[in-house]
């Protein structure tokens, strides 16, 4: 170009050959495309990084203190800074390294993290036969094993203690896994019949019945029955509680400080600066299979988030049920049955703004409707032996159902619509043409080949749905649900239960916990998890309507 | 029959008293035939307008049973509009309105309490594009047995088979009726069409530009199959090919402009037009 042309004329020629506009659309698909994927890519090293076992370092510093623990972050500040902190840097040294180091022991020292200035470690080492204690309260024990006692008296482990200690720790899970089966499940059972008749009495008592009236001395039976249960319950777990407390593990901290730990409180232990890297792999894997399969612990910042995936996950499911033929139905009045007009236009022009108004304004509306309006009249007439506790007058499941349902209607209305207005005319016509009324040719002929556009429609809910939290936090969604809406008792989806939500999970433990810094990973991972599960919802519907696509293929060509 | 072709006479006269075009011209059912064919559908004084505009003009015709009757005429005639009259498919237009009558078998289709779903069964369609459902080739034909409340996996069976064969299109597809009906040819299509509208038995087949849409071996097809169709069923077809109305019809209507012009025995009418209009069309002179 340059020995043809003389250069302003090649410039002008570049210009109006249309490559610059080429340039610029695909650099912002570009841009675009790195965003997602710079984003997809963070969240997943964050995220999945939080299960690998660190290394446990320690320090000495040059006053004689020692400091175990994980190394969490490392920055470099200016001196002035430090020096402000009443830390002594020498004079004509501008920059300090300094790390962040998670000593855990928080019974021990009262916080999770420690600053060191790397100019008075004097001493870095990584010492084999550190341990790392997960445990149910306190966050994480860093120290070394000094021995282990059984009902308060020493029993010799040699020099290895650790296949004594694997072995304790098994019969402790065994213990703990028995113990949690009828705390949760058949005390629980027997709490929900109780509750049962605690509502049949009042019932009755409302019905005027007299005081001989069968009923309360057959409810009066069925609770000692209860009752009975519950005593042999209540007994077996004190042995078990028993059993479970029998041993203990005696370890000392970096300082010197001999703790006891009992096994009954521990989660795991282990010794990342001994492990191979098989053991590494098993150890993450473990953790993973936590996160995903166990419920959380020390107010969300440990364990798994089981509960809030189910929430999650049955929470969407409940709105398509709801949002689907909702939204078909509407669709189907707009475009085949309804009159066009202004008003059929206006209606339109309604319907999309609905979906423009911001989500917590649905929450407010769902609390206001739903709950208060519709709950309390429900709870007035069908439960009214357990006023003043509301039944379905308080948030929950259903309601947050209901409320995503009315959030995500107009985007299934808008698909549907669309998906109606291109079945091609002829289709409609030979259907008539054959015989069949205006009903029968919807039915068998244009809603089927509708269905895909329903989907579509149905996939931008879900995708919105899954996603939102602020309207949420209004309706249903809870911190800690003490029970999952899915469970043994009748009627088993207990629709008036409230949920626990991954979305409101990643606000409560990045900005709820007491332990900001510490659940940070945490919240990536959950932030994954929920990417992940949106993925799958969505990847799912979209298989089915590539599938109905198929089958109705020619029919737009 | 007698009374019918002198009330046809008559009106031919008048047609020709008032002057040029606009008024239809019938030609009664030829006498010299020693057995006129019955009537099926009888036009009295037609007239639709699209809004305010007249699509339309006085149209009076008799269409012979079992036979084929061909419209002709160049386009924007009329001659497709007239044809979806007779199975009221105008009714999914809004704006249009009519007046006159049609009678099937004596009976004015557009009469109040008429039911138009038992009309249409009676009088099938078959449309200038092939449009079959998005669903096999057998539930396709099954269909509008299926909205009549047939349901019987026999009865279907046999219905299907027979309506295939009518249709000259079962040896080609016997061995994948239940694979979707999209995946025919377009030729294939077109007679599937006609198998899912001579399944329900109807008494008459319209036709609108039914090969228009094809290829020259396909329309040779179909045309071989009007004419063996035209033994069980009164047809009425829509072309604007002049070779296809003289080689299958055995009455031809010319249009034009909203007027019938001529009416009359296909051989007649393309030998010795008695309108002018006709002629010229014929030879080729506008259209």
């Amino acid at each position: 170009m340059n020995d043809e042309t003389p250069n302003d004329r090649g410039t002008g020629a570049w210009l109006r050959s249309g490559l610059p506009w080429i340039w610029l659309t695909a650099g912002t698909v570009s841009f675009s495309l790195i965003m997602v994927f710079g984003l997809l890519i963070l969240i997943t090293l964050r995220g999945m990084g939080h299960f690998w076992p660190q290394g446990v370092v320690e320090l000495t510093l040059d006053n004689g203190e020692r400091v175990l623990g994980e190394l969490s972050d490392s920055e470099t500040v200016t001196a002035a800074r430090v020096r402000g902190l009443g830390i002594e840097v020498p004079e004509g040294q501008e920059l300090v390294d300094r790390y962040l180091i998670k000593t855990g022991n928080r019974d021990v020292t009262g916080s999770d993290f420690r600053w060191v200035t790397a100019l008075h470690v004097t001493e870095t080492r990584h010492p084999e036969s550190v341990f790392v204690a997960e445990r149910e309260e306190w966050g994480n024990f860093y120290g070394f094993v000094e021995g282990i006692e059984e009902n308060g008296e020493a029993i010799a482990s040699g020099d290895d203690p650790w296949p004594e200690i694997a072995a304790r720790m098994e019969r402790t899970q065994a213990l703990r896994e028995r113990i949690e089966h009828i705390e949760k499940d058949r005390m629980g059972t027997v709490n929900y019949e109780l509750e049962h008749l605690r509502l049949r009495t009042r019932e009755l008592e409302l019905e005027n019945a007299p005081a001989d009236h069968p009923g309360y001395a057959e409810i009066a039976a069925d609770r000692a029955a209860l009752d009975a249960r519950y005593e042999t319950l209540a007994a077996e777990l004190g042995t078990l509680y028993e059993q479970i407390g029998r041993d203990t593990l005696i370890a000392r901290t970096t300082t010197g400080e001999v703790r006891k730990l009992s096994f009954a409180k521990l989660v795991r232990v282990f010794q990342p600066n001994a492990m191979g890297l098989g053991a590494k792999l098993v150890h993450y894997f473990d953790k993973a299979a936590e996160f995903v399969a166990d419920e959380p612990r020390e107010a969300n910042t440990e364990g798994g988030v089981f509960p809030a995936i189910f929430g999650t996950v049955l929470m969407v499911l409940l709105m398509s049920v709801f949002v689907t033929p909702f939204g078909v139905i509407a669709a189907v009045y707009l475009r085949e049955y309804a009159q066009q007009g202004t008003l059929t236009r206006i209606i339109r022009i309604a319907v999309n703004n609905l979906a423009g108004v911001p989500s917590v304004v649905y929450g407010v509306f769902g609390l206001g409707f739903f709950v208060y309006f519709i709950g309390g009249s429900l709870d007035a007439l069908f439960y009214p032996e357990a006023l003043p506790a509301p039944t379905f007058g308080t948030p929950g499941l259903l309601w947050s159902s209901l409320t995503l349902a009315l959030l995500t209607v107009p985007v299934v209305i808008v698909a549907t619509e669309e998906g109606l207005s291109r079945i091609p005319r002829s289709i409609r016509e030979g259907s008539l043409a054959l015989g069949a009324t205006k009903a029968e040719t919807l039915w068998r002929t244009v809603l089927p080949m509708a269905t895909p556009a329903m989907m579509t429609g149905l996939i931008l809910a879900v995708a919105r749905a899954a996603g939102e939290v602020a309207p949420l936090m209004m309706v249903g969604v809870v911190k800690l649900a003490p029970s999952l809406p899915l469970d043994g008792n009748f009627p088993f989806l207990h629709l008036d239960r409230k949920f626990m939500h991954l979305g409101f999970h990643i606000y409560d433990v990045g900005f709820q916990s007491p332990n900001v810094e510490a659940a940070r990973p945490l919240v990536y991972a959950t932030s994954l998890l929920l990417v992940i599960i949106i993925i799958t919802l969505n990847l799912a519907a979209i298989t089915i309507r590539n599938r109905l696509r198929e089958k109705y293929n020619a029919a737009e060509a | 029959m007698t009374a019918d072709a002198d009330g046809a006479e008559k009106q031919a006269q008048a047609g020709l008293t008032h002057g040029v075009g606009t008024q239809a011209l019938r030609e009664g059912t030829p006498r010299a035939r020693a057995e006129a064919p019955a009537t099926c559908l009888e036009v009295r004084k037609l007239n639709l307008y699209y809004g305010d505009k007249r699509a339309l003009n006085d149209i009076n015709m008799t269409i012979p049973e079992k036979q084929v009757t061909a419209f002709i005429g160049p386009s924007g005639c009329g001659k497709s509009t007239l044809l979806r009259c007779f199975n009221r498919m105008n009714d999914l237009i809004d704006d249009v309105h009519i007046d006159g009558e049609i009678l099937l078998e004596g009976q004015n289709i557009y009469a109040r309490g008429i039911n138009v779903a038992q009309l249409r069964r009676r009088v099938g369609m078959v449309f200038q594009k092939p449009n079959p459902f998005p669903k096999s080739v057998y539930e396709n034909v099954a269909y509008g047995l299926r909205i009549q409340g047939v349901n019987s996996r026999r009865v279907l069976d046999k219905a299907v088979e027979r309506a295939l064969r009518g249709a000259a299109l079962w040896e080609e597809v016997k061995d994948r009726v239940h694979d979707n009906a999209l995946g025919l040819s377009g030729g294939q299509q077109q007679r599937l069409v006609i198998a899912r509208a001579i399944a329900v038995e109807p008494e008459v087949l319209l036709l609108d530009e039914p090969a228009s849409a094809l290829d020259p071996i396909s329309t040779l097809k179909i045309e071989e199959l009007i004419y063996e169709l035209k033994t069980d069923y009164t047809i009425v077809i829509v072309t604007h090919n002049m070779q296809q109305a003289a080689r299958v019809s055995d009455y031809t209507a010319f249009m034009y402009m909203g007027d019938l012009i001529e009416f009359g025995e296909t051989r007649t009418l393309f030998t010795t037009p008695r309108r002018k209009q006709t002629e010229d069309y014929i030879t080729g002179r506008y259209g």
